[in-house]
């Protein structure tokens, strides 16, 4: 099965629907005041999202968070240097000189902050769709953006040679951050996902 | 100066002397490279998937069965000799510990068994490989001397 372009546009607002609340999570943690834009969401194959974080050799966190329940699959989080301050310094006062340096309590507040949007995301489409979605633990490596991103899109080109990507911007402190996240359901949970978006497949 | 030949994902390149092959960031995919130092011609695949299975032939080189046949087979067109090839190969991490539903954790060692299974019934002798682990590496394939070049975040750069 290859997606077609109105279930890709189906999928598209799927990955718009989540993405506010997750942001209003993130502020709500960090109690800061965030700003945030609209976020971009658009349907990119490797390539493209490679460029859009900055190259396969740039430096990135990744943290990758299974769904399941009524519908399956995975979300991988992408977080960039400038990101990673913002939330260690907020959480734990921090100063993220380089990545090499990050220690084990700095990963897991990663990990929790990471973990606390995705289940905003992942609960905003389940109320929505009325249907059961738990996430589970998150996983999580510092690495090059390509090799964290082989592993994800490898099994989900199967299904198409495109991702939903979505780019939020955050305004705090006078600093412009961005994360980035992608949705990957997997191909039984697709079908039921654009099923109750009324398209059939 | 020495050209220098980047290998994207799902792709393949063949080179002669004096060249460096290079692939980007490799996590799960695997990087196969195969010399034939007496013709002097070398060639990277950046395979991504183990097996072909429903026969794609738009995107060969995205597998390791039809990738590193069609690379071994343009080898040979362009004067190689496979009983002189040899194979060093590097990748096939795995970047992400989950637990459940998902098999994106075996990916990589699934195209490990698939590249050395391919390259057993091609015949090719695999002489050094640098696979596994959680690690992201970037490789450079020098194909005067057939040293395979690897580079990974916070990690010794190391030749294979």
């Amino acid at each position: 099965m290859k997606l077609n372009e109105s279930q890709m546009d189906v999928l598209k607002e799927i990955g718009n629907i989540g993405a506010g609340n997750a942001a209003t999570s993130l502020s709500n943690m960090l109690s800061k005041r965030i700003e945030m834009n609209v976020p971009e969401v658009s349907l990119l194959d490797y390539n493209d999202i490679i460029d859009s974080i900055g190259g396969a050799e740039s430096i990135v966190v990744g943290v990758l968070i299974g769904f399941e329940g009524d519908i399956d699959g995975v979300i991988l989080f992408l977080l960039k240097k400038e990101f990673v301050h913002l939330i260690l310094n907020s959480l734990i006062g921090t100063e993220l000189k380089n990545f090499e340096e990050v220690s084990e309590i700095e990963m897991s507040a990663l990990s929790e902050i990471s973990n606390i949007m995705v289940s905003s995301y992942v609960n905003s489409i389940s109320s929505l769709t009325n249907m059961n979605i738990n996430v589970t633990v998150p996983s999580l490596n510092i690495d090059m953006s390509g090799a964290l991103l082989d592993s994800v899109t490898a099994e989900f080109s199967e299904i198409a040679d495109k991702a939903v990507f979505i780019k939020e911007k955050y305004y705090c402190m006078n600093e412009t951050v961005y994360s980035y996240m992608l949705l990957l359901p997997s191909m039984p949970s697709l079908k039921i996902l654009l099923n109750k978006f009324g398209i059939y497949t | 100066m020495r050209t220098i030949v980047t290998v994207g994902i799902s792709d393949m390149k063949i080179v002669k002397e004096h060249e460096i092959l290079i692939s980007y960031a490799l996590g799960s995919c695997v990087g196969i490279c195969i010399i034939d130092c007496v013709a002097q011609i070398a060639g990277m695949a950046h395979i991504m998937l183990s097996y072909n299975k429903n026969g794609d032939k738009k995107e060969i080189f995205k597998y390791a069965d039809t990738g590193i046949t069609e690379m071994v087979r343009q080898m040979e067109k362009l004067g190689g000799i496979k009983s002189r090839m040899t194979a060093k190969i590097a990748g096939g991490a795995k970047m992400f510990d989950i637990k459940g539903s998902s098999t994106i954790g075996s990916i990589g060692e699934k195209n490990i068994a698939a590249v050395k299974d391919t390259l057993q019934k091609l015949r090719i002798r695999l002489i050094a490989e640098d696979v596994g682990q959680n690690y992201g590496r970037t490789i450079m394939f020098d194909s005067t001397n057939g040293n395979l070049t690897i580079k990974s975040f916070g990690k010794e750069e190391k030749v294979i």
